[in-house]
């Protein structure tokens, strides 16, 4: 079953370097992600009905899942396949136009088609990986791999700008994960008396054995690894370039999915530290990186001009909840397992629709869309309706998430870190608001040579579906899911 | 055999400073390869002659990857992008040296304060770590998209050597993969200075300044 | 005889040393293929100085005499607490390598302040690329013997030496190799060798040693020869002590094993005279800073073991 789920985008991917025509290349990339998600979905009814006997857990020495992998497979399954909805539509229209970049008038190509398409496979592929390791060293390496497969993804357009949001990302990412690599060798000197390895279940079992000084070290140097691929301030700064060069369908899994994976292995590390009894070190630190993402993301949304970087930004800002979710512990992480859902499917929904606004007046310059409701009604509501989504205005789902975090953190007490919170909670919301309501507004003032802006169905959909799951869940948190979300919290927090 | 070990980190450590001082472009990947091939024999010395045949073919491979294909990439990396030969340092040689050796220093410290599991090779952990801050010393400051992956596969140099001293066995299934990882690295950031030096005519990365919050707006504005 | 002994191993110092200068000279003419002056030249250019009157030019002051006096008397004073193939010598007493380097140190400012005292625009050119050298060469130095004290445990250069053995090459190689290539290095740019000045250089620009010494002559040039000739043995003893540890306690045999690893030493700087050429000005200061790094390596070796 894992095999299948790892080997099917994996050899999709290297067939459609090999299809040559583009509709057979499309369609492939279709029925993958719909096999992807069938799959993904035949785990989860395992999981949730034994009675079935399907082997879901299947623990071999390296890939295997439980609640918290599952979860975030799923986040991603299901973006995957909105993503290559839409981009079947993308790729399509970028055929035929492609790009001229409006803020400064290059004309620019973009890279073959095959290349998107088969790197998009492969991505999947490698984040299926880290949601299924149950080996460090094997989440690292499918983590570097995400890194390297998505750098052609984000050199799309090809012009200057999308070469430097590359490099920036492909250096500073795998630096980053690079010292992930040294956090995995500590926890193997950690454990070295007891011989554990680094295979998680076996590190887990015996958790309270290892060196602990050590782990705290390996600890430190995982969350700056991961910290850094997951986009939380101080080490953020390749984020807002990466997504906001890359093409709409890759910042949507960039930060619907990716992000997620890199915080998967952060979990992995809290997993490890709660069971040794270090819970309150490994929670101090989410907490204060989190808060401190938080920070930065609400200051420079304050004075965004780019609408892409200004969605980045909040991609950083729901980062930093979920670190502080994750590092307040108790009901808290459940807010923070359920916010990352709704984050997820909120923000690709955004991306999608950022990227029709971007066909629609080929900028990026917030400054000058206007009167969005006028040229492309549907985009525009979709805009609107993520803008409310995304602040977690009830009832949306992230509402809850966010309330949840906000509940623990005045229940434990904290009421600076509650504090902070709400209030940068609130500078985003004001900041995103005046953005969102300036472009969905006023009057918009057509060019000589505009010609009406066709809403393809294949581009709005995807978001639309998104929008209404996040909208769900705010109202109702189906058995299923809850299940899921509650075993999850219950493996990050074991103790001792 | 120590010995011979101890000897082995010494020329790694002094071939960091060496990187740290080197202004020649080719002479650095030279030097960053050597590093990799006495990285790689570490194992076999420090191992006191008897090894398994898995771990030799393993320190095989990987003095093959970091002494040869490596430095290949690199080499044709420059050539296709005509790079000038010298790597534009940020802040000086003298600097830079000094940097080194306070951070061997500073290494030495944190190598004694470390509970590490004794190693049998002395100063095997302090020489990793300034490895692995030489690496990020070249990465920072260095202009050349080169010399950056370059401060990278030193970076990655001092991980290795870190590895062998805490003795942590990985299995070979993923030390290969973390081999590959390095290796597709090494390749697509080839790729990536290939088209940089297409589009912007050189590989200055401090040329690279348009993704930013900070540049003054059109309304005159710093935001 | 016990007694004697160290008076007569200084005396062999004092007579041997001019022939190592003639020694390089040999190496370095068999590399270029010439017969080469005659092993003994230093001692013939020696003795005709002696007698001949010196000039004093009407500018300079006492202090242009006293240079030359100054700096025979600091080096032979040194040398009286080198240790010997394996002996003691006679000065020698706890921290006597501070009291060395200073002794070096007091030589060197007053050749500087002679070639000051000149006034010529040349010397002084000398004088501050001799400084501005020393600056790091002499750190270079004491941390090089830092290290061997900390290495042996030791206070004086008798004792550190003495208490080197083979077994302590094994235990501290990665230090003592990276000391022994730190004063090595020190001994080229103290000399006025290769790499950092050219000792048969014509050309007043691009010296450095020997242009402070210009206006000097008859007896006090001799003195200047004899002393850089005594300075070499100085700092050649220094490696070959580092790098002979073994003593079998026979005083003859020691002897000439330390005399034969001083030739060695001086047939490996004329080999390094014959293939290199001189660096240029600007690059001398990072050979040594290199000696520098050498010498901080090696004692980081030390204090962290």
């Amino acid at each position: 079953m894992i095999t299948a789920l790892l080997t099917l985008p994996l050899l999709a991917g290297l067939a459609s370097f090999i299809i040559k025509g583009d509709p057979a290349r499309r369609r492939l990339l279709l029925a993958a992600a719909a096999g992807h998600l069938a799959l993904t979905a035949a785990l989860f009814a395992a999981r949730l009905n034994p009675a079935l006997g399907i082997p879901w857990a299947a623990a071999g020495e390296w890939f295997g899942f439980d609640e918290l992998g599952l979860l975030f497979l799923g986040v991603t399954s299901v973006l995957f396949l909105g993503a290559s909805v839409y981009s079947v539509r993308y790729l399509a229209l970028e055929k035929r136009d492609p790009g001229e970049d409006a803020d400064d008038g290059f004309i620019f190509n973009n890279a073959p088609e095959a290349v998107f398409t088969g790197c998009l496979l492969l991505f999947l592929s490698a984040m299926t990986a880290v949601t299924a390791s149950r080996h460090l060293g094997i989440l690292w390496a499918a983590v570097e791999a995400t890194t390297l497969l998505s750098a052609p993804l984000i050199y799309f357009h090809r012009h200057k700008r999308s070469l430097e949001a590359t490099w920036k990302y492909l250096l500073i990412c795998s630096v980053g994960i690079a010292l992930a690599l040294m956090g995995n060798l500590f926890l193997g000197a950690a454990g070295l008396r007891t011989g554990f390895g680094l295979n998680l279940d076996a590190l887990l079992g015996g958790a309270a054995q290892l060196d602990r000084p050590l782990l705290k070290a390996a600890f430190l140097f995982l969350f700056v690894g991961y910290g850094t691929k997951m986009g939380l301030a101080p080490f953020h700064t390749w984020l807002p370039d990466a997504h906001s060069e890359a093409p709409a369908v890759v910042s949507a899994l960039l930060s619907g999915a990716l992000l997620n994976c890199a915080f998967l292995g952060i979990l992995r590390a809290v997993q490890i530290c709660a069971g040794a009894g270090l819970a309150d070190f490994s929670g101090g630190i989410l907490v204060l990186f989190g808060l401190l993402s938080l920070i930065t993301a609400g200051l420079f949304i304050l004075g965004q001009r780019d609408y892409k970087r200004m969605l980045a930004y909040s991609s950083i800002e729901h980062m930093g909840i979920l670190a502080l979710g994750a590092g307040l512990g108790g009901r808290a992480v459940y807010g923070a397992l359920l916010g990352a859902v709704g984050h997820s499917l909120a923000k690709a929904g955004l991306f999608f629709t950022s990227g029709l606004i971007l066909a629609a007046y080929r900028t990026k310059r917030i400054s000058d869309v206007k009167g969005l409701l006028g040229r492309a009604p549907r985009t525009a509501a979709l805009w609107l309706a993520g803008f409310f989504l995304i602040t977690g205005t009830p009832p949306s789902g992230i509402f809850l998430g966010k309330f949840l975090i906000l509940k623990e953190a005045v229940a434990s007490g904290k009421y600076l870190v509650a504090g902070v919170y709400l209030l940068f909670l609130g500078i985003v919301f004001a900041g995103m608001a005046r953005i969102f309501i300036n472009m969905a507004f006023g009057a918009h003032v057509p060019g000589p040579d505009e010609k009406p802006f066709y809403e393809s169905r294949g581009m709005v959909a995807p978001a639309c579906v998104f929008f209404c799951c996040v909208l769900a869940l705010g109202l109702y948190v189906p058995a299923w899911l809850d299940t899921l979300i509650g075993g999850a919290q219950v493996l990050i927090r074991r103790g001792p | 055999m120590s010995t011979l070990a101890e000897l082995t980190i010494v020329f790694i450590i002094l071939l960091n400073l060496a990187l740290a001082v080197s202004g020649s472009m080719s002479v650095c990947i030279r030097l960053a390869a050597i590093q990799g091939v006495a990285a790689g024999l570490l194992p076999l010395l420090a191992g006191g002659g008897v090894m398994r045949g898995r771990a030799m073919a393993f320190a095989a491979f990987i003095i093959l990857l970091k002494g040869a294909v490596f430095p290949w990439l690199m080499f044709r990396a420059r050539e296709k992008t005509g790079a000038r030969r010298d790597v534009d340092p940020l802040i000086g040689y003298p600097s830079s040296i000094m940097l080194c050796l306070g951070a061997f220093a500073a290494s030495s410290w944190l190598g004694s304060r470390l509970p590490l599991p004794h190693s049998g090779v002395a100063f095997i952990v302090p020489a990793s770590l300034a490895t692995i801050f030489t690496g990020f010393l070249l990465i920072t400051t260095r202009a050349k998209a080169i010399t950056q992956v370059l401060g990278y596969l030193v970076i990655e140099n001092g991980i290795y050597i870190f590895g062998l001293a805490l003795f942590v066995e990985q299995p070979l299934m993923v030390e290969l993969a973390i081999l590959l990882d390095v290796f597709v690295a090494v390749f697509v950031m080839g790729i990536a200075i290939f088209h940089i030096s297409r589009e912007f005519d050189h590989i200055d990365t401090d040329q690279m300044d348009e993704l930013t919050d900070w540049h003054q707006s059109e309304e005159g504005g710093n935001i | 005889m016990e007694i004697i002994k160290p008076l007569i191993q200084y005396l062999a110092v004092i007579i041997l040393s001019p022939l190592l200068l003639g020694l390089i000279n040999r190496v370095k003419a068999k590399f270029a293929g010439r017969r080469g002056q005659p092993l003994l030249q230093l001692y013939f250019d020696l003795y005709k100085l002696s007698y001949k009157t010196p000039v004093y030019s009407r500018t300079t002051t006492w202090l242009f005499r006293a240079g030359p006096v100054i700096g025979l008397s600091a080096i032979l004073c040194a040398l009286a607490a080198l240790p010997f193939a394996g002996r003691p010598g006679f000065l020698a007493f706890d921290g006597d390598f501070i009291f060395l380097i200073y002794l070096l140190g007091l030589g060197r400012f007053f050749t500087v302040l002679a070639a000051l005292d000149t006034g010529s625009s040349f010397e002084g050119m000398g004088a501050s690329r001799e400084v501005q050298f020393a600056v790091f060469s002499e750190p270079a130095f004491f941390l090089a013997l830092a290290a061997l004290s900390k290495a042996t445990g030791k206070l004086s250069l008798s004792g550190m030496f003495l208490a080197l053995e083979p077994a302590s090459w094994q235990a501290a190689a990665p230090a003592l190799l990276l000391l022994t290539a730190a004063l090595f290095i020190i001994l080229l740019a103290e000399n006025s060798r290769v790499p950092v000045d050219d000792p048969n250089t014509h050309l007043e620009l691009t010296m450095i040693h020997e242009v402070m010494v210009l206006d000097h002559s008859g007896p006090d040039l001799a003195y200047i020869l004899y002393g850089a000739a005594l300075k070499l043995w100085f700092f050649g003893a220094l490696i070959a002590s580092a790098v002979l540890p073994r003593h079998s306690g026979s005083w003859l045999y020691d002897g000439a094993a330390f005399l034969g690893m001083m030739a060695v030493i001086a047939a490996a700087i004329g080999t390094v005279e014959s293939v290199m050429a001189r660096l240029r000005m600007i690059k001398v200061q990072y050979l040594l800073m290199g000696a520098l790094v050498f010498s901080i390596l090696a004692l980081l070796f030390q204090t962290g073991r």
